[in-house]
């Protein structure tokens, strides 16, 4: 049965909104020009294709639905499960369901911790067991690395397949299409995307690529999910960013006086107080709330997902100020300008006007902020779950991941496997926003425009 | 100038006003005093009476506005609102849930706070900067290109990352110094070391990239030409006369931070056990104890307006095209 959170079906209502954006940008060249500057980037283009790969498994895992139980008696009702999963949960069963006892490294067949075992003569003695799933096939360990070589071998050639396929098909139908795009850096970038993929893909069919964490879980699996957590805070905000900012700051800028010290304190006010706190506490105040009325939330993951939504609502809450501040300054401008008020002596309504004229010209602004915010709130996202006010404890997250194994620190050897998935994954994500970010504001932004050729001239 | 510095107070005036409403909006109007103390004890098995003496205790028997049990001006300072937010203001932040008072632990705590976040901003500001200029000077070089690289590397990297591989290789690996605790005196530096070298580190990133773009800003500029036209070395251009200019947006950009240095920094000082103000407040968040963030809210918040005031008057003194009125 199709089950979708609330944060579900924002996603896709933002995915819907984006590809509006995009058809409204191709048809209007003032826009599709900027975008067209932003793919002939190289960089750009290769962080594209790794931000594609994750907003694919963040999709997938916006698909929830609660399994059918097995029917108690034929014929009788189906009943669902009150367990909610997603189609990546679906994909990645394997990876979900073979738990380990508890911590084992990247690739071993062995736990990380003594316990007693059977010896085959009846015996016990202290040693380190053979894990359940990781590298159970093997009948000797001692093959082990052969086995992983012939395992990772297979994968980068299904890869290869893969690849070479992508970029023909890619070469008659995109390439053609879009002649001027930077294609050489994005299929390099499938390329590693690709090795990596199907090597891992490979390689987790029979052992924990990156190892299991405490409870036994596997890590691979924790990262894939925490993607998911890092995309819906990085872009649910803008739902409440976007409107708070635009609107503020537009209307302070356009109607000034009266309208303009009335935005101008609320902003200054919210600006002054330190964000870290203000989020904080408010999300203690949502805590508070959560936990008094039970009867709202009857599934942990309904709990869970009203956590992460108000999460990302305060986020926005705080965080239009800035742009709200950017916008006003702009919308000062334009309003003054020889065709704004020539609309005004033509007698065009405010609302005409700031539809027509006021907003398209600040378009580039605010594209320019929210994909710059997007990687400072996903570092934010992890920053907050450490402390306590970010995610909810049952989420799988970069921030919970990283709080889980920093009490793990202190032992000898470290468990650094779960401190290095996240750090990978969230490096990998958080590099490619940058990077494609500094491509938009490149391509969006006249100044750096001119300031380029300038630079060029001296 | 007097008149202007008094006049630039009074602006903040209404400002604080607004946020101590937010506050109280967001700690009493949300959720009832009921909810917290049920949050406090435990939601399950909470008796009316164990309620009441809990907020009896705290005073949060009161109405929140208007008590209209009371006489003459009690009506309104009798309330919620009088006693746990317009107090504020008297720096009266009341006790916190160990009932211990906040104003003393706020006074004894923060020295800690700025032995860690005043080397770090003097610290970081040196190294920004040096950075900065290097890739300025050679700019459009591959110097310069890997110089960007790096920063947008260094930026995209999480703070507790560079904690915690901090912590491990210096602290756990090379033994060099303590991996976390704190001691008063001359001790403290053994302390500090590792947590102000991540500090800068962990900031190099963005503020360099930031930097970078201000000093190619000014190079662009009509006086950079006329001196590289007059026969200067690229070296005394970039010295002498970029070096200064870019210097003043850098420094009135950072005024606004130095107030906020007493509030320390909320990761690295509990990560490390430094006893200032960034982990009191870590310690209060997770013990939901909301006296103790209120009034962090409130200090927060009248530092960074202090600092907004102090930017003003940096503006006036640097630029003298600014003037008073």
């Amino acid at each position: 049965m199709l089950f979708l959170l609330p944060s579900d079906v924002l996603v896709w209502l933002l995915v819907v909104a984006v590809a509006a954006f995009a058809l409204y940008c191709s048809r209007r060249p003032h826009l599709a020009a900027p975008w067209a500057r932003v793919f002939r980037n190289r960089a750009a283009m290769a962080a594209a294709v790794f931000l594609s790969a994750y907003l694919l498994v963040g999709l997938l895992d916006s698909l929830h639905y609660r399994p059918t139980l097995p029917a108690a008696a034929p014929g009788a009702a189906t009943v669902y499960s009150v367990e909610v999963r997603s189609l990546l949960d679906r994909l990645l069963t394997p990876l979900r369901t073979r738990l380990e006892k508890t911590y084992s490294a990247p690739l071993a067949t062995r736990l990380f911790q003594k316990e007693l075992v059977q010896s085959p003569d009846g015996g016990a003695r202290r040693d380190f067991p053979r894990l359940r799933y990781g590298g159970a096939q093997l009948a000797r360990e001692s093959e082990r690395g052969r086995d992983l070589a012939q395992r990772a071998l297979a994968g980068a050639a299904a890869a290869l397949l893969v690849w070479l396929l992508a970029v023909a098909v890619g070469r008659r139908t995109l390439a053609r299409r879009w002649p001027g795009a930077a294609w050489g850096a994005a299929a390099a970038a499938l390329g590693v995307l690709l090795a990596v993929a199907g090597i891992a893909a490979a390689l987790a069919t029979a052992y924990h690529v990156l190892g299991t964490d405490r409870v036994g879980n596997d890590v691979l699996y924790q990262a894939l999910k925490s993607i998911r957590t890092s995309l819906v805070i990085g872009t649910l905000t803008t739902l409440v960013l976007l409107p708070l900012g635009v609107g503020a700051g537009i209307a302070a800028g356009y109607f000034k006086h009266r309208v303009d010290d009335a935005v101008q304190y609320v902003y200054t006010t919210l600006s002054s107080i330190p964000a870290v706190l203000l989020i904080a506490a408010s999300v203690l105040m949502v805590q508070v709330y959560v936990d008094t009325h039970p009867e709202l939330f009857p599934t942990s993951a309904q709990r869970a997902d009203f956590r992460l939504l108000s999460l990302c609502a305060i986020l926005g809450a705080v965080g239009w100020t800035s742009l709200a501040r950017l916008l006003r300054g702009e919308a000062l401008k334009l309003s003054e300008l020889d065709y704004v008020q020539a609309a005004h002596a033509f007698g065009v309504s405010h609302l005409r006007v700031l539809a027509r004229h006021i907003l398209p010209n600040v378009a580039h602004i605010v594209v320019i902020t929210l994909v710059l915010e997007f990687s400072s709130l996903v570092l934010a996202e992890a920053v907050l779950s450490y402390i306590g006010v970010g995610v909810d404890p049952s989420t799988i997250s970069f921030g919970t991941m990283i709080n889980a194994a920093r009490l793990e620190m202190a032992r000898e050897p470290m468990v650094w496997w779960s401190l290095a998935a996240a750090f990978l994954f969230m490096l990998a994500l958080v590099l490619a926003a940058n990077l494609f970010a500094d491509a938009v504001r490149d391509g969006f932004d006249p100044r750096v425009r001119v300031g380029a050729a300038r630079e060029a001239a001296a | 100038m007097l008149a202007y510095i008094v006049r630039r107070s009074l602006y903040a005036i209404p400002i604080l006003i607004g946020i101590n409403l937010v506050t109280f909006a967001l700690f009493f109007l949300v959720n009832t005093p009921d909810d917290m103390a049920r949050m406090q004890l435990g939601v399950k098995r909470v008796t009316p009476e164990a309620i009441e003496k809990w907020k009896a205790q705290r005073g949060y028997d009161r109405p929140l506005l208007w008590n209209a049990a009371a006489t003459a001006t009690n009506k309104f300072t009798d309330t919620i609102f009088f006693e746990k937010s317009v107090r504020l203001f008297a720096l009266d932040f009341g006790r916190a849930e160990d009932n211990r008072d906040i104003a003393r632990e706020i006074r004894t705590r923060m020295w800690p706070s700025l032995a860690l976040a005043l080397p770090v901003f003097l610290v970081g500001l040196a190294v920004n900067i040096s950075f900065a200029l290097g890739m300025a000077y050679f700019r459009a070089s591959v110097i310069d290109l890997w110089g960007v690289v790096v920063c947008v590397i260094l930026m995209s990297i999480s703070t507790l990352f560079y904690i915690i591989g901090g912590q491990y290789l210096i602290s756990k690996l090379w033994r060099l110094v303590p991996i976390s605790g704190y001691a008063g005196g001359i001790d403290a530096v053994r302390f500090l070391i590792l947590p102000v070298i991540i500090g800068v580190v962990g900031a190099l990133g963005a503020g360099a990239r930031l930097y970078r773009t201000l000093f190619l800003e000014e190079m662009a500029k009509d006086y950079v030409r006329t001196a590289r036209a007059k026969g200067l070395a690229e070296r005394v251009v970039l010295f002498r006369h970029v070096l200064k200019n870019a210097l003043i947006p850098i420094l009135t950009g950072v005024v606004v931070v130095i107030p906020s240095l007493f509030l320390g920094s909320l990761i690295t000082e509990s990560f490390f056990g430094i006893p200032g103000l960034g982990s009191y407040t870590i310690d209060a968040i997770q013990a939901q104890d909301f006296a103790v963030v209120r009034a962090m809210v409130f200090i927060g918040s009248v530092l960074y307006i202090v600092g907004l005031v102090l930017t003003d008057l940096s503006y006036t003194l640097v630029d003298p095209r600014v003037r008073f009125d």
